[in-house]
């Protein structure tokens, strides 16, 4: 019998790859860090899957760790929309491909 | 794994698909809401209901939010007409992406028959989370509680206004 867990870690992986693509591929800034938080997601996802196929769910740990991701993923989130509030504000724009002042 | 865990999962790809690929960026983040929704849901169906509701809280109830925000304070929700919203190097961007989630994937099948398969029922009572959180877990707790103030003054000093002088 297949375990479910392979259908979550599937999950998962499909959400990460979303994620990242839509990090590297989209030109407006926001949309880069929604991409982020997708990736963060789909971590959490793994760990709250091994912790309940796991061998020690009393434990507690993979729980754990996904709280505390959860918490610093929010944390990273308002950061990273103030940053893009200030470069806006700054560059009147959200466009990363015009953001290239730093180019060599 | 039934039925109810399909369906949950491809409302949360199509959720996610559809966060990255439609123009408008507030279409972008109501999708991006039913995408968090969704992993919640798959949290509830893992039993941790804890982790089901702080994500349901946290992310449908104030990340979303605050990309709403985002959006309308940066004037993104007018759509460029002419230029496309996908980079210039979209096509090395999804090369990498396609190539990560390969790699994943090749990953997880291969260890197939290595994975951990408990039967038995995990649950994890709120009263048993918040024993861990105050006991073994005490020190993490306190280092994120003095993460989330440092980002939340950064936050708000970070989008503060320039325009000190000339209000002055």
């Amino acid at each position: 019998m297949v375990t479910p867990l392979i259908g979550y870690l599937l999950v998962a992986a499909i959400l990460f790859a979303i994620g990242l693509a839509g990090a590297l591929t989209r030109r407006n800034a926001i949309v880069v860090l929604i991409g982020i938080e997708l990736m963060l997601n789909a971590a959490n996802l793994n760990l709250i899957a091994f912790w309940r196929y796991g061998p020690h769910p009393e434990a507690l740990t993979g729980m754990m760790f996904a709280i505390f991701s959860i918490a610093v993923a929010a944390a990273e989130a308002a950061v990273g929309l103030g940053l893009v509030i200030s470069i806006y504000r700054h560059a009147q724009t959200a466009d990363l491909d015009q953001m290239n002042r730093m180019k060599g | 794994m039934g039925f109810p865990f399909w369906i949950v999962a491809a409302l949360t790809i199509a959720g996610g698909m559809a966060a990255i690929l439609l123009r408008n960026l507030v279409h972008c983040a109501l999708a991006l809401t039913i995408a968090f929704a969704g992993l919640a849901l798959l949290f509830l169906q893992l039993d941790a209901q804890f982790a089901g509701f702080v994500q349901i809280l946290v992310y449908v109830g104030a990340v979303a939010i605050l990309v709403v925000f985002a959006i309308l304070l940066t004037r993104g929700a007018e759509t460029p007409k002419t230029e496309g919203v996908f980079s210039k190097t979209w096509a090395a961007g999804l090369v990498i992406a396609a190539a990560v989630f390969a790699v994943l994937a090749w990953a997880v099948l291969q260890s197939l028959p290595g994975l951990p398969h408990e039967t038995g029922t995990a649950t994890a009572s709120v009263q048993q989370i918040g024993a861990a959180l105050m006991g073994r877990y005490v020190l993490p707790l306190e280092i994120v509680a003095s993460l989330l103030t440092a980002a939340l003054i950064g936050a708000v000093i970070v989008a503060l206004h320039e325009k000190k002088e000339e209000a002055k």
